[in-house]
């Protein structure tokens, strides 16, 4: 019985912690993504909130918490109320089951990629969903096409992690981690240098970002599926996207950067490789949005369909190859 | 085009159960540049339909200017496309000329050639900026709106307003450029190519913008001309008509320059024939800079031009609390505009802009008609529109390059 308790202790501490630190980073991922595109594009970013804009993030929140809540007439109530948080959930999740560190990974299931997959898929249901209950007809658009491009992309996404768990040998995150040290530098970008092309694409195009933003497309959506939302829920639909985003960077440093593995060892900060990639990920998710246009409706399910998924068929067979001749 | 109720027939009409997806865009929408309403018919994504509503910025200058004596006109031209307030001007200025006969020293007409090339230069950066945005090429737009702060800057050192500047007037402009001008924009017109180089290199060879742009809304030229087109909307298509060539006005007739064509009309060569406009504006400014030593010292207003005067006793507080602010109109006193009418056209950044004046005599116009590019080209939306995807639609509606203060009037 003390055990149990002791266990449950720990878990919780251990749960806490890393949600605090996931929020941490998803709320300073907006405030890089500011400063970034904004060195970019020539002009500042934030810099009025605290020194050098740092408290940004935890204003915006607190506008956003305590601005009205604004319910449209006409919604389907129950569900315009709980699609935000579908898309929380899902996409906040996944973090459970990064392995950050050989000794801390929340959950270590043996279908750790399946169980990924299966949340972002989920997570499209927050948007189809919104954008069905907002009584609003640029939202309806916006979640139309939010579901046929994550459906599409989804199946690109898995099959370039198939040929990465081909080659570890397992579904488990910890064992694909520890299966990498054999390669070239101890990662699989090299000989999964396709995969990790497709999946990079897919994820940004799974996360709906730039250039396949299209479910949110400002310019022609307005706003796509959340039009309709204000106040929190309107910032939980954005922590969702940011969540994803971290989730998805994390897993590309999982299966293709080789985790925590880094180089050589850093003393008393274990997570120092594991965070490195991530960032170097996240940066190239700000670094597209920065420069790239965006894709059109019919050309993103071009690319889906045309190009991503047979390369990454291709890619599997000459994985399975390969592995059946070595 | 459907009206309203023909739309609520075909939604009583219960057998036909198949219906078109009937969206509303704007006059609120980030990317109608305006109030520019578009009722849409949509199956699926595509366009079947798409009515083009105007009016929601009507102001209703043709009138007011027929209230206004001539000198105050020109400052309603400048809220037509306040973009290129510039050309507006310009436009206003040489059909009351014509009117009443007026002369313009040579000095003056260079340096209106001057502010209307830079108009054209901001309005091509606005342009590009919010075409490039509403495809979704964000890092453009403030790049573009870097350089066009530089010209907007200068045009507050040449008269002290930004946008709506009336730096044009009857009979000549303002007042002369300093030393301090010449030389900013001598050091513009110098760097400012490089520059256009930059945005070529961050979305000419960008497989997405290419993707977006290219066999998009073509207007083949038969159609082009049918439709009114006028300007880079028209160069695209392949006519190289530009009134700046045709029918030369101010300075344009001993400056040189080529007049860029498109061959297959899409959106692509309308980008590029503006691009290349850009480079083009920026060479006649270097020309006109070049020629201005000749003609040091002369006056930038012509000898006969109506005038603004301050009231001449302001001293005086006495005789009756008249509300005299602002100007009078040396014109009141003694009538110098003929009774007759008369027609002006000039190449604007967005096509061709006509004035036609009718003049009674007196200090006000008659009648004052404007034919503004930005409503011919907003009628031809639902044709280029037409079996369009939504997305395309934004990209049509940058590529006219409309302003809805210059349609609605």
């Amino acid at each position: 019985m003390g055990d149990l308790i002791d266990k449950l202790i720990f878990l919780g501490i251990a749960a806490g912690s890393l949600l605090v630190i996931a929020l941490l980073h998803v709320a300073y991922l907006t405030y890089a993504e500011r400063k970034i595109i904004g060195r970019m594009q020539q002009r500042l970013g934030p810099n009025r909130v605290g020194p050098r804009g740092l408290l940004q993030p935890i204003a915006d929140m607190v506008k956003l918490l305590t601005k009205e809540d604004l319910v449209p007439y006409g919604v389907d109530k129950p569900v315009f109320y709980i699609a935000p948080f579908i898309s929380l959930v899902c996409a906040g999740t996944g973090v459970a089951l990064i392995p950050i560190w050989k000794k801390f990974v929340l959950s270590n299931i043996n279908v750790g990629i399946l169980f990924i997959l299966a949340l972002s898929s989920l997570s499209a249901y927050g948007v189809i969903l919104s954008g069905w209950a907002s009584n609003s007809r640029y939202a309806l658009l916006g979640g139309l096409r939010a579901s046929a491009q994550v459906i599409s992309y989804e199946i690109a996404m898995s099959l370039a992690l198939l040929s990465v768990v081909l080659m570890a040998g397992s579904l488990n995150l910890m064992d694909i981690v520890k299966a990498q040290i054999n390669s070239p530098y101890k990662i699989y970008l090299i000989p999964q240098i396709i995969a990790f092309y497709v999946f990079i694409i897919s994820a940004i195009a799974e996360c709906n970002r730039v250039p396949f933003d299209l479910p949110e497309a400002e310019t022609e959506l307005v706003a796509g599926y959340f039009v309709e939302y204000s106040a929190m829920r309107f910032a939980i639909f954005y922590l969702a996207e940011y969540f994803g985003m971290v989730v998805m960077s994390a897993l590309a440093v999982t299966c293709f950067l080789g985790g925590w593995i880094g180089p050589f060892e850093i003393p008393y900060i274990p997570f120092f490789w594991f965070l490195i990639k991530l960032y170097i990920i996240l940066f190239i998710y700000i670094w597209v949005r920065a420069t790239l246009p965006r894709y059109r409706y019919d050309q993103l399910m071009g690319l889906g369909w045309k190009v991503l998924i047979p390369v990454a068929i291709i890619n599997l067979f000459l994985t399975a190859v390969l592995k059946l001749i070595f | 085009m459907a009206t309203y109720l023909e739309i609520n027939k075909k939604q009583v009409n219960e057998e036909k159960w198949e219906e078109p997806f009937y969206i509303n865009m704007g006059p609120q929408h980030p990317s109608t540049h305006g109030v520019l309403r578009l009722f849409l018919e949509l199956e699926g994504e595509t366009i079947i339909n798409c009515t083009p509503i105007i009016g929601y910025l009507h102001r209703g200058v043709e009138k007011l200017g027929e209230t206004l004596n001539y000198n105050q006109a020109i400052v309603l031209s400048d809220r037509l496309d306040y973009i290129a307030s510039a050309a507006n001007n310009t436009a206003f200025a040489l059909a009351f000329e014509k009117l009443m006969g007026l002369e313009v020293p040579r000095r003056a007409k260079l340096l209106r050639t001057i502010v209307c090339e830079m108009a054209r230069i901001c309005n091509h950066l606005l342009w590009l900026a919010t075409h490039a945005l509403d495809i979704g090429a964000m890092t453009v737009f403030l790049y573009c709106f870097r350089d066009r702060e530089w010209l907007l800057n200068i045009y507050e050192k040449i008269c002290g307003a930004r946008l709506t500047h009336s730096y044009v007037r009857v009979g000549g402009v303002r007042q002369d450029f300093t030393q301090e001008i010449i030389d900013e924009l001598y050091k513009f017109t110098e760097e400012f190519p490089p520059r256009i180089y930059d945005y070529e290199i961050l979305i000419d060879v960008n497989r997405i913008w290419l993707k977006r742009t290219k066999g998009i809304a073509v207007v083949p030229p038969e159609d082009a001309i049918n439709l009114g087109l006028t300007g880079p909307c028209l160069r695209g298509s392949g006519i190289a008509y530009d009134v700046r060539k045709f029918r030369p006005y101010d300075a344009y007739g001993e400056v040189d320059f080529v007049v860029p064509t498109g061959k297959n009309g899409d959106t692509y060569d309308r980008y590029r024939v503006r691009m290349e406009e850009l480079r083009q504006s920026n060479s006649i400014i270097r020309q006109c800079l070049d020629k201005l030593p000749e003609t040091q010292g002369e006056p930038v207003l012509a000898e006969n031009a109506p005038d603004l005067l301050m009231p001449e006793k302001v001293k005086e507080p006495k005789p009756q609390p008249v509300p005299k602010k602002g100007v009078i109109f040396r014109g009141v006193e003694k009538p110098i505009v003929p009774v007759g009418e008369a027609f002006a056209s000039i190449e604007s950044p967005k096509g061709e802009l006509a004035v036609y004046v009718v003049s009674d005599g007196s200090n006000k116009p008659w009648r004052l008609r404007i034919r503004t590019p930005s409503f011919v080209h907003i009628s031809a939306i639902p044709y280029m529109a037409k079996n369009h995807m939504v997305a395309d639609l934004i990209a049509i509606i940058g590529t006219l390059d409309i302003v809805l203060g210059d349609s609605d009037r």
